[in-house]
């Protein structure tokens, strides 16, 4: 019987989320598939997190080395490069991650196996991999076959699929480590943490988060005193911090912060995944955005299809004078 | 510094209504406009950035249909010393898997120290053209870069990871590096780097040229098969407010206020 495997993703210390999305996935599409689910995790003094993840597969290859404490795609891939031509897995789930987009296009083309990326759904549909994925920031979704073969590779989106903590006791077999000599041609250095920002947005209680929809540098005041009248702080999406118009401390996404705010105000913000990541759990959302088939309206309350110009400023006055 | 920047020729789609074609397995593209794919903006800009400090040439490459050639000519405007196209009606239908492969094809051929892909397409966003060419060349790479510097035959880069950390690692050149948006400020074109890009030659190569075999290019050389594209199924749907500006507000104002937060 073969297996899909899923591999674990652990920085500094901490199992990450994806790996226990994964593992949840994982196990349903082995059920279907009649395979076995099997963890992969990588590192050094892991022994911990081997027992944690026990829990929710049934085997648990733990390969442990010094030259596996840090992520590393190029003595990642040659662990897994050899444990695939062993095991010869009907599937192996990568996170799509800053990790996993950095290890698996090279695993799959090395190991000449098809490779999709960036999953939100998997089926088997006989012995063919179905994937759903997403195009255009999010605008359109496809349904695609993966091309025929023995072994598939997958990338995984965060927060696509819900971890659940199943009943199993898996059992946890160490594999030596083919790793000979220092890797080479990669090395990890340290981790870079950003500079302490001047504002915590995620203590704020009332976040007016700005888009790319606002367009230029001079039009800020105007949205600064919107959030000013609300008792706020000025959150934003990626582009605004790109361009320096708000500095790092000031984004919401899987790159930046994740808020909950009591209120989250979103202008001219289109509402691609990175950026709903950080702010889908907020308690009240509403959406400005001219275009009324921007994806920020499938994770809000409440929409304004109009121009953020005509409806910010309205809205600033409007609450001053409730204000007094 | 001899660097190729791989450049992708994608339509603005963030603003614009999107409608899915007769076919059902891809968008309508026209009345689309297209240009530079952001990401590749920011490897463009980078390039351009090594060689003015350094010496050396910067060559962009695409593949893609006749009218990518805007593209490469905003690249031209802005700093590369030379625009290659890839173009073969043979090559429709590839995913990013085929598009590394043709880039292998014709790279390996070229003298380069250094490769910049964007980190994604902002189109179909697959993540791994980058890694794929690295590995197809027998050379090293790195996602997601943030900063880049030199030092004796390494690159030594910051790679983004999640929620605002980066790592700090070491890569032995020639290498590939994907490049991940806010490393650098891209530039505006002059009204002179346009009229001189104008003059430029475009170098324009089809499959007989790049010793690739029909089989491999296409969506016979492909990993992924559009089976259909869709809207997406909504988490939850806005309640629309409608009316005027004073209309819309007013009750904005009331949901607040019924909710404790003005
Ligand atoms: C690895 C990775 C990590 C990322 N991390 C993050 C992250 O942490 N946070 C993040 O935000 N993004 C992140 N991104 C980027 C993300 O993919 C999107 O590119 C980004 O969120 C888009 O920002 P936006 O919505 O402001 O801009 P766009 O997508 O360009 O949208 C602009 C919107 O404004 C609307 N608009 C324009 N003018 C007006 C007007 N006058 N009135 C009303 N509406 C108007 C448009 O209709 C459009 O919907 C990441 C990407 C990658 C690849
Ligand atoms: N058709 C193409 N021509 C040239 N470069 C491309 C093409 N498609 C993708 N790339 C490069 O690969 C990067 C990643 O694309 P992708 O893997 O398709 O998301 C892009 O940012 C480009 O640098």
């Amino acid at each position: 019987m073969t297996e899909i495997f899923v591999l674990a993703e652990h920085r500094q210390g901490q199992i990450r989320d994806i790996t226990f999305e994964m593992l949840t996935k994982g196990k349903e599409l082995a059920e279907k598939t009649n395979t076995d689910l099997t963890a992969v995790l990588l590192g050094k003094d892991v022994k911990e997190h081997a027992k944690t993840i026990s829990e929710y597969a049934k085997k648990v290859f733990l390969v442990e080395d010094a030259k596996l404490e840090n992520f590393n795609s190029e003595a990642y891939q040659k662990v897994l490069s050899n444990l695939t031509k062993e095991h010869k897995p009907l599937l192996t789930m990568i996170g799509h991650t800053s990790f996993g987009v950095d290890l698996a296009p090279s695993l799959a083309a090395a190991l000449k196996l098809p490779l999709a990326t960036d999953c939100i759904d998997l089926a088997f549909e006989g012995e063919t991999l179905v994937i759903t994925r997403q195009m255009y920031g999010g605008k359109v979704n496809v349904k695609a076959k993966v091309r025929k073969s023995e072994s598939y590779i997958v990338t995984v989106r965060q927060a696509a699929f819900a971890a659940q903590k199943p009943n199993i006791s898996g059992e946890t077999m160490e594999v030596s480590s083919p790793l000979t000599e220092e890797t080479t041609e990669k090395r990890f250095i340290e981790y870079v943490s950003p500079p302490p920002g001047g504002v915590d947005i995620t203590a704020a209680e009332v976040l007016v988060g700005i888009g790319r929809g606002i367009k230029d540098e001079s039009n800020m005041p105007m949205v600064e005193e919107l959030a000013k009248a609300l008792g706020g702080v000025l959150a934003c999406s990626r582009p605004i911090v790109d361009k320096g118009w708000l500095s790092t401390d000031r984004q919401v996404g899987s790159s930046g912060k994740t808020v909950k705010p009591k209120l989250y105000i979103a202008l001219g913000i289109s509402g691609a995944f990175q950026h709903v990541l950080g702010m889908k759990n907020s308690d009240l959302i509403i959406a400005v955005n001219k275009d009324s088939n921007a994806p920020i309206f499938s994770f809000a309350d409440y929409g304004v299809v109009d121009d953020l110009f005509k409806i910010a400023p309205a809205l600033k006055d409007k609450i001053q004078e409730l204000k007094g | 510094m001899d660097i190729i920047v791989c450049v992708k020729h994608v339509p603005e789609t963030a603003e614009a209504e999107i409608k899915i074609d007769a076919t059902g397995k891809a968008i309508e593209k026209t009345g689309l406009v297209f240009d530079i794919n952001e990401w590749d903006d920011y490897a463009l800009e980078e390039a351009v950035r090594i060689k003015e400090k350094s010496g050396g040439t910067v060559t962009a490459i695409t593949v893609g249909p006749e009218d990518t050639d805007s593209t490469l000519r905003k690249c031209l405007a802005r700093g590369a010393d030379k625009a290659m196209r890839l173009t073969d009606p043979k090559f429709q239908g590839s995913d990013s898997y085929a598009i590394a492969k043709i880039l292998q094809s014709t790279i390996k051929g070229l003298s380069f120290d250094l490769i910049l892909t964007g980190a994604l397409a902002g189109d179909d966003g697959y993540t791994m053209v980058g890694p794929i060419l690295a590995e197809l060349l027998g050379i090293q790479h790195a996602t997601m870069v943030k900063k880049i510097e030199f030092d004796d035959g390494v690159a030594k880069v910051n790679r983004e990871l999640e929620g605002g950390l980066e790592e700090k690692t070491e890569v032995k050149m020639p290498a590939v590096l994907s490049i991940q948006t806010g490393i650098n400020e891209p530039r505006y074109v002059s009204i002179m780097g346009i009229r001189k890009a104008m003059k430029k030659e475009i170098k324009v190569l089809g499959l007989a040229d790049i010793g690739l075999s029909e089989s491999e290019v296409g969506e016979t050389g492909s990993w992924i098969k559009v089976e259909k594209i869709f809207v997406p199924p909504a988490e939850k749907q806005a309640e629309f407010i409608k009316g005027s500006p004073e209309e819309v507000t007013t009750k904005i104002a009331e949901i607040l206020k019924s909710r404790g937060l003005i």
